[in-house]
């Protein structure tokens, strides 16, 4: 009896064991993949003007057609921020520094972060299923056929347009999110429009930008490169492109926040 | 011109061709027929190099196709079309533009001579009207046609037809059919088709292979598989419920 339990612990433990180790694998041949997509995307960037008119379009996807859902994250953002810290600031006396700490908190960290959000949901779950099902239906192949690398035809433009864009995105989410911050400050904390432009100034820096675009531009890298690896690797008709959708969106949230970290520990370590 | 030399290939446990020997000859147009999932698109698909045979050898004009490098295979791609079964067509762009793809892509024509080319193309395959159109707005037809407009635009010396006729009505299945013939006498194709549309194949084939196992049973003239005495292929090409074969 004890040994039958034992066995079936041991038996229970190997198989743990087994799905932590084919997960493990699995996830080194996704990045691996997708890295090498990118460093290929790269190497078509010679090809680029060529492909102007497909890198426009992407880029139109990536920042006009997100304009309204980019502007009403932007201004709530910035409203909560305002609400949230503001209150707290009021039991100091200090809420004519809310400019300060909106601005600091979204050049840092949220407007680049609130960029990749809605990009990935919108954008990259757009390109997966694109081209998952270009894939499952034999389009991938039929540009093999004829000799057109898919990385050059659909990579490439996508990657371009999203690292393009994802900056421009950011820079939008970041004003918008002070304008709401400034009607909160002002209705609710009663804070001037005039201290709280004042004490925004002060809290733009040279570095919080730079770093913060930095960030935007690596998430587009990101964000694309996923979506368009899970895309090209889907299989089994509509069920594998959901599938690949659904991935690409889990992973790339997840990047996201890894590199993400990494860049802030790197440059503010 | 197309040969498979002992081609084994499994997907998992699943072994869909065993053995499977064959060789088509230079302007031949060969079927193979068989139940749908048999494992005759994985034949096709790896004559394309789209796949690779577990063991055996896929040559096509004495160049071996697995494991040749990626300009060999370029080279080799440049003679070759594939017509999908899906018609494979890239969505966002119009007929005329799919049709261009092979050429545009290369840039290896000025645009005047591609537009040339692909009004040509459209005349030959009664599509003119439809040059603007985009695949969501033109028949299953239509679509195949434009597939095979875009093959047409490399002068390939083999095109591989994948299940040309599924999802078509009679008539249009014949005039594709009888396009697979045109290319065939008018150019000098080496086709391979796939199919289990069996008119098609008495029309198209000048030989006929039978899959079943994972290798042709039977490989004959439609005159000898029309009258064959072998019992799969007897069951297939009359759908009998009884015989060899079962529901997959």
């Amino acid at each position: 009896m004890m040994n039958g339990r034992t066995g079936g612990a041991g038996e229970k433990l190997v198989a743990f064991f087994e799905l932590i180790g084919t997960r493990l694998i699995e996830f080194l041949d996704q990045a691996g993949y997708t890295i090498l997509l990118l460093a290929r995307a790269f190497y078509y960037l010679k090809d680029a003007p060529s492909k102007a008119r497909e890198i426009v379009t992407q880029m139109y996807f990536a920042g006009v057609k997100t304009l309204v859902v980019c502007s009403l994250v932007g201004v709530f953002t910035g409203m909560i921020l305002a609400l949230q810290t503001g209150i707290e600031l009021q039991n100091f006396g200090m809420q004519y520094q809310i400019g300060h700490l909106i601005i600091a908190s979204m050049t840092r960290e949220m407007g680049p972060f609130m960029a990749a959000i809605i990009l990935t949901a919108s954008v990259g779950s757009a390109m997966a299923a694109e081209i998952g099902t270009m894939k499952v239906y034999d389009e991938i192949d039929a540009l093999e056929m004829m000799s057109i690398s898919p990385v050059k035809f659909l990579v490439m433009p996508r990657v371009t347009a999203l690292a393009a864009m994802m900056p421009v995105v950011s820079v939008y989410i970041i004003v918008l999110a002070c304008l709401g911050g400034a009607v909160v400050a002002n209705s609710i904390l009663h804070v001037s429009f005039n201290v709280y432009i004042k004490h925004l100034y002060k809290g733009i820096h040279f570095k919080p930008i730079y770093v913060g675009l930095l960030k935007a531009f690596v998430f587009g890298l990101i964000i694309s490169g996923v979506s368009c690896a899970y895309g090209l690797r889907a299989t089994s008709g509509e069920l594998g492109v959901g599938h690949a959708t659904r991935s690409s969106v889990v992973a790339s949230f997840l990047m996201v926040l890894i590199i993400g970290y990494f860049i802030t520990a790197i440059f503010y370590g | 011109m197309i040969e498979f030399i002992d081609v084994h290939k499994s997907f998992g446990p699943k072994r869909v061709l065993a053995g499977f020997t064959l060789k088509i000859e230079k302007g031949e147009s060969f079927v193979i027929i068989g139940q749908s999932g048999i494992g005759k698109t994985v034949a096709l698909r790896h004559v394309a190099g789209l796949l690779n045979p577990d063991s055996g050898r896929v040559l096509v004009e004495g160049v071996q196709v697995n494991g040749a490098r990626p300009a060999a295979m370029r080279k080799l791609r440049e003679r070759m079309g594939v017509l999908f079964q899906s018609g494979a067509l890239i969505n966002w762009m119009t007929v005329a533009e799919n049709v261009a793809l092979p050429l545009s892509e290369h840039r290896r024509f000025p645009k005047k001579e591609i537009e040339r080319q692909v009004d040509e193309k459209l005349e030959l395959l009664e599509l003119a009207d439809a040059k603007y159109k985009t695949p969501s707005e033109i028949s299953g037809g239509m679509k195949k046609r434009v597939a095979l407009a875009r093959v047409l635009m490399s002068n390939p010396d083999i095109i591989l037809y994948d299940e040309p006729t599924t999802g078509l009505d009679p008539v249009m299945s014949m005039v594709i059919s009888d396009l697979i013939r045109q290319m065939q006498r008018d150019f000098g194709v080496t086709s391979l088709v796939v199919t289990h549309d069996m008119k098609s194949a008495f029309y198209v084939g000048d030989r006929i292979g039978m899959l079943y196992g994972g290798e042709l049973v039977q490989v004959g003239t439609p005159d000898e598989i029309m009258n064959s005495d072998n019992q799969v292929v007897r069951q297939f090409i009359n759908g009998d419920l009884e015989g060899p074969i079962r529901a997959q």
